[in-house]
C-alpha cells in the first residue's frame, strides 16, 4: 500500500538531525510520501524501514523486460488509468502465437514475418515484438524442436513459451536461456515447478488463473517462492472481460498499490476473422494490455494495430515534433525547390515522404510551430507570414539558394502577399493543399 | 490474499436519447458507468452504428469504398433502403453535401425533397447533416427540419457559428440535435450550455467532440470524449451528460492509409483490407473512450464494429 507521510515518519529515526537536506524526520517523511526525495538522503534509516519503504515506493506496477538488447520490449511501470492524465509509459507489445503443430517450413515463413514487420511511422520502428510459443500438441519433444526452430529463425527475438506441463517449458527454454523469455501457464496445478523452471533459467513467469481471486493467490504464491517477475492474466477472453479485469487490475495497483496485481498483464485476441482479432486486440491496446497475442499478423492489420498503438501511448502534453531546421531531401543543388512547413512530426513525415516519392530533390524548411500541424499552427497564430519571414531570414539560407523562391502549404495561401512583403526579393509560390499532390505539383513545374 | 475489486459507483448518467420513431426507434446512452463497465453499474443501451449515405452520389469517396455501394449510390433513396434492408442498418446518416456552395450548391428545396424521398421509404431513425459550410447549413437545415416534423430525427450539425437557427429549427419540429466544437472539452460545454440557454432540452443534445481518423489525430477525439465522459459521470455535470458521436467515416476516407495501393506502399499490405481496417479501428477505438453513435461508410468496417460491439456488451 501506499503510505501517507505520517505512516513513513513512523518508521524514521525521529532525531531530526537534518543530515538528509530537511529540517525534520517528518518534513522528510512528507517528501517522501510525494515521491520528491528518496529514502537514501537519510543515512541513519533501520534496515528493516529501509525494507517496508522500499516495497511501498516501487512503482505500481513492476517494470519487466520481455527479451533483451536491441529487440527487448519494456514492460510495466503505468501510473495512471486514462492517457490525459499522463502519458502510458511502456506501449503494449504483439506477440504472435506459434503453435507447435506446425511444419519446420510453417513456423520458418511466420519466424520470417516477424524478422520483417518492422514499419517506420512518424521516426517510430514498429514491429510485432514477440513470439508466442504454445504447446498446441500437448508433446513436450515437439515443443522444443519448435523452439530450436523460432530460435534459429527469429534471432533475438523475444519469445513467450506457452505450455501448462513444466518438462515440456524446462525443455523449449534452453535456446532462449539469458534472454529473458516468459514462461506462461503456471497455475494452481502446476505453480511450483514451473516457478522452479523460470528461477532456474531467470523467465518472467506467466500465471494463468480464472478470475481476480485466484490470480492475487497465485502471484503471492509465486512470490514466496522467490518468483519477482511475473505476467498475468486473469483468464479474460471476450472483449468485455478483457476491459473489466484489465480495468479492476489496473486501478487495484495504481490506486491501492495493491502489490498482487502489481504485474503486466498479458491478453489473448485470437479470433477466426483478422479483423474482428484486430478490433478485440484494440481493445487490450486501449485497456491496459502489457502484452496481446495475435493468430496472424498480416501487413494491413499491423499497420493499424502499430498506428492505434501508437496514438495511444503518445504524450498528451506534448506533441511529437522534430527540429527546427532546413532538412535536405536527396542532394539538393543551388536551384532546387524550397519547402516550408510545421515541426508537428507528422506533419513532418507525411510532407518529407511526399518529396522524396517524387524523386525531386528539395529543400524542406521546418519552423518550429511548438508541434501543431500547418492549420492548427496558423490558427494558433504560430505559423503566421512575419513568423515565417523571420525563420527564413534567419535561417540564412538565402545564400544558399539560386532562386529566392518559397512553396508554402496550400492551407495557408492566404498568407503568399504578407510573407511576400515582408521577405523582400523573394518569390511565394502556394503549393497544393495535400501532400500527395506534391509529386504532380513538382512534375508540372519541371 | 482475496481480493475485493474496487467498484466505482459515479454521481452522473448519460442521458438515454431516444431517436426515430414507431418500432423501429432506437435509444442511445443512458449509463451510469465508463464504456462497457457493465460490471459497476448499468448499461441499458448499445452503441449505435449509422450508415452513411449522400445527396449526390460519391464521386468524392474513395474507389475501395464507393465499390459497395455500386448501382445504389445514384439514388439517396435506394441508397437509404439498401442500407437500412441489406445491411441492416440501425440508423441512417444523410449527408446534404451536394447543398455546399463549391459543390453542386443544391438548393434547401432540392434537400426537401431528398429528405422527405429518404424519410418515405425507411423506417429506421435517420440522421439528416448539413455540409458543413455554417451559412449554407443555417438555410438548408431549417428546410429540412420542417420537413421531417415529428419523425424525431438527428439534425446537425450546430455550431458556435451557426447553432442558434438551427437548435429553434430542431426544436420546432421536434427534432433531436447534435452540437459540435472542436476538439476542446471546454467549447463542447460551452455550445450545450449556449443552446440549452436558448431553452432547447439538454436531455436532447448528441454532443460531436469532432472526430479524427487513427494516425491523424485520434488520440485528440479519444481523450475529449474519455473527459467528457469523466466529467459527466464523476462530477454529474448535466451539461456533459449528452451521448457522443463519432463522425467516422468522413474523417477516415481520406487519409493516404485508406487509400494508397499496396504497390505503392508494400509494407502496408492490401490496400482494402486496411481500409476497411482503418474505419473499423477508429470507431472501436472511440467506442471506448465513449461514443453512443458512430457514422460510417464501409458496410464491413461496420459489420466488423457491430461484432465487437457484441463481444463488448
Ligand atoms: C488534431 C487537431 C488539433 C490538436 C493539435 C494537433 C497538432 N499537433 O497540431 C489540438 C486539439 C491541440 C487542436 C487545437 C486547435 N485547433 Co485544431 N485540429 C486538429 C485536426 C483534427 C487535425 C490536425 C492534424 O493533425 N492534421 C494532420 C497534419 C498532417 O496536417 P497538416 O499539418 O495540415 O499537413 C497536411 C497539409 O497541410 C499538407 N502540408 C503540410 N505542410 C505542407 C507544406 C507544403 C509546402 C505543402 C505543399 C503541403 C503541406 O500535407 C499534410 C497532409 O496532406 C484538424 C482538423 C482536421 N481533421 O484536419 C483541426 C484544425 C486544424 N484545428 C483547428 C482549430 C481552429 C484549432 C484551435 C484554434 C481551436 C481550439 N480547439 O481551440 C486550437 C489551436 C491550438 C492552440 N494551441 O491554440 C481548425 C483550423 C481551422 C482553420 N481552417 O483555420 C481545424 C481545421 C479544425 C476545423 N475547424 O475543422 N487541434
Ligand atoms: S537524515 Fe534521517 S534522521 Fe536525520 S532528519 Fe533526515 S530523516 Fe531524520
Amino acid at each position: 500500500m501506499a503510505l501517507s507521510g505520517v505512516e513513513i515518519f513512523k518508521l524514521l529515526p525521529k532525531t531530526n538531525c537534518k543530515k538528509c537536506g530537511q529540517p525534520t524526520c517528518l518534513a522528510f517523511a512528507m517528501k517522501l510520501a510525494q515521491r520528491q526525495a528518496t529514502l537514501d538522503s537519510c543515512p541513519d534509516v533501520s534496515e528493516e524501514a529501509k525494507k517496508i519503504l522500499g516495497e511501498a515506493s516501487a512503482p505500481p506496477i513492476r517494470p519487466i523486460s520481455l527479451g533483451t538488447g536491441d529487440k527487448a520490449a519494456k514492460m510495466g511501470e503505468e501510473t495512471v488509468l486514462f492517457r490525459h492524465d499522463k502519458k502510458f509509459v511502456n506501449p503494449c507489445a504483439f506477440a504472435i502465437e506459434v503453435k507447435d503443430t506446425l511444419s519446420d517450413s510453417e513456423i520458418a515463413g511466420i519466424a520470417e514475418q516477424v524478422m520483417n514487420s518492422e514499419i517506420d511511422r512518424v521516426g517510430q520502428k514498429l514491429r510485432i515484438d514477440a513470439i508466442m510459443l504454445s504447446n498446441a500438441s500437448g508433446d513436450a519433444g515437439k515443443l522444443e524442436a519448435a523452439a530450436k526452430a523460432v530460435a534459429a529463425k527469429a534471432p533475438g527475438v523475444p519469445v513467450i513459451i506457452s505450455t501448462g506441463n513444466p518438462q515440456a517449458a524446462e525443455a523449449a527454454i534452453k535456446p532462449f536461456d539469458g534472454k529473458k523469455p516468459i514462461i506462461y501457464g503456471a497455475d494452481a496445478s502446476n505453480l511450483e515447478a514451473m516457478a522452479a523452471v523460470a528461477k532456474a533459467h531467470k523467465a518472467t513467469l506467466g500465471i494463468a488463473a480464472k478470475g481476480l481471486d485466484e490470480l492475487c493467490a497465485l502471484t503471492e504464491k509465486a512470490k514466496a517462492l522467490g518468483i519477482e517477475d511475473m505476467v498475468i492474466d486473469p483468464g479474460a477472453r471476450k472483449a468485455k472481460e478483457i476491459i473489466e479485469m484489465n480495468t479492476l487490475i489496473r486501478r487495484a495497483a495504481v490506486k491501492k498499490n495493491f502489490k498482487p496485481l502489481g504485474y503486466p498483464v498479458i491478453s489473448f485476441a485470437q479470433r477466426d476473422g483478422g479483423l474482428h482479432e484486430a478490433l478485440v486486440a484494440s481493445v487490450g491496446v486501449a485497456k491496459y494490455s502489457s502484452i496481446v497475442v495475435l493468430s496472424s499478423i498480416d501487413k494491413w492489420k499491423n499497420v493499424a494495430l502499430f498506428t492505434l498503438r501508437q496514438n495511444i501511448y503518445t504524450d498528451p502534453q506534448v506533441p511529437m515534433q522534430v527540429e527546427q531546421k532546413i532538412y535536405n531531401i536527396g542532394e539538393p543543388k543551388a536551384d532546387a525547390p524550397l519547402f516550408i512547413t510545421t515541426n508537428f512530426s507528422l506533419t513532418y513525415f507525411i510532407v518529407s515522404g511526399e518529396i522524396e516519392n517524387s524523386k525531386v530533390a528539395s529543400r524542406l524548411a521546418v519552423m518550429d510551430s511548438e508541434g501543431l500541424s500547418v492549420l492548427t499552427a496558423w490558427a494558433a497564430g504560430k505559423f503566421t507570414a512575419s513568423k515565417i519571414a523571420q525563420f527564413i531570414t534567419d535561417s540564412g539560407i538565402e545564400k544558399e539558394v539560386a532562386n529566392k523562391e518559397l512553396i508554402i502549404p496550400g492551407y495557408v495561401a492566404i498568407l503568399s502577399g504578407a510573407i511576400e512583403e515582408k521577405l523582400p526579393g523573394w518569390k511565394i509560390t502556394v503549393g497544393p493543399r495535400e501532400a500527395n499532390a506534391i509529386p504532380t505539383f513538382l512534375k508540372t513545374r519541371a | 490474499m482475496a481480493f475485493t475489486p474496487s467498484k466505482e459507483t459515479y454521481a452522473g448518467r448519460v442521458y438515454a436519447v431516444t431517436l426515430g420513431t414507431g418500432d423501429r426507434a432506437v435509444t442511445v446512452g443512458g449509463e451510469n458507468v465508463l464504456p462497457f463497465h457493465s460490471f459497476e453499474g448499468e448499461a441499458p443501451n448499445r452503441p449505435l452504428v449509422a450508415m452513411e449515405i449522400q445527396d449526390v452520389p460519391p464521386s468524392d469517396w474513395p474507389e475501395n469504398v464507393r465499390k459497395a455501394y455500386e448501382g445504389v449510390s445514384d439514388d439517396p433513396v435506394r441508397w437509404a433502403t439498401f442500407c437500412q434492408d441489406k445491411l441492416k442498418a440501425g440508423a441512417i446518416a444523410l449527408r446534404l453535401i451536394g447543398t455546399h456552395p463549391d459543390r453542386e450548391n443544391r438548393s434547401a428545396e432540392d434537400a426537401v425533397k431528398t429528405v422527405k424521398a429518404v424519410l418515405a421509404a425507411i423506417s429506421v431513425p435517420l440522421i439528416i447533416l448539413g455540409s458543413n459550410h455554417a451559412e449554407k447549413d443555417t438555410s438548408v437545415l431549417l428546410a429540412v427540419a420542417e420537413a421531417a416534423k415529428d419523425r424525431n430525427c438527428v439534425i446537425g450539425k450546430a455550431q458556435e457559428a451557426n447553432y442558434k437557427t438551427i437548435a429553434a429549427a430542431a426544436m420546432a419540429n421536434n427534432h433531436k440535435l447534435i452540437a459540435m466544437s472542436e476538439l476542446d472539452i471546454n467549447l463542447s460545454k460551452q455550445l450545450n450550455i449556449l443552446i440549452s440557454q436558448m431553452g432547447f432540452d439538454k436531455e436532447k443534445l448528441i454532443t460531436d467532440p469532432m472526430c479524427s481518423a487513427l494516425g491523424y489525430g485520434l488520440e485528440y477525439t479519444y481523450s475529449v470524449m474519455e473527459r467528457i465522459r469523466l466529467a459527466a459521470l464523476t462530477q454529474n455535470d448535466v451539461t456533459m451528460q449528452q451521448p457522443l458521436l463519432g463522425d467516422v467515416g468522413m474523417y477516415v476516407w481520406k487519409v493516404k492509409e485508406t487509400q494508397a495501393p499496396e504497390s505503392d506502399m508494400p509494407q502496408w499490405g492490401s490496400a482494402e483490407e486496411r481500409g476497411i481496417l482503418w474505419e473499423a479501428e477508429t470507431a472501436a477505438a472511440l467506442l471506448i473512450a465513449g461514443a453512443e453513435v458512430l457514422i460510417m461508410r464501409h458496410p464491413k468496417a461496420a459489420e466488423a464494429v457491430e461484432k465487437v460491439i457484441d463481444e463488448l456488451v
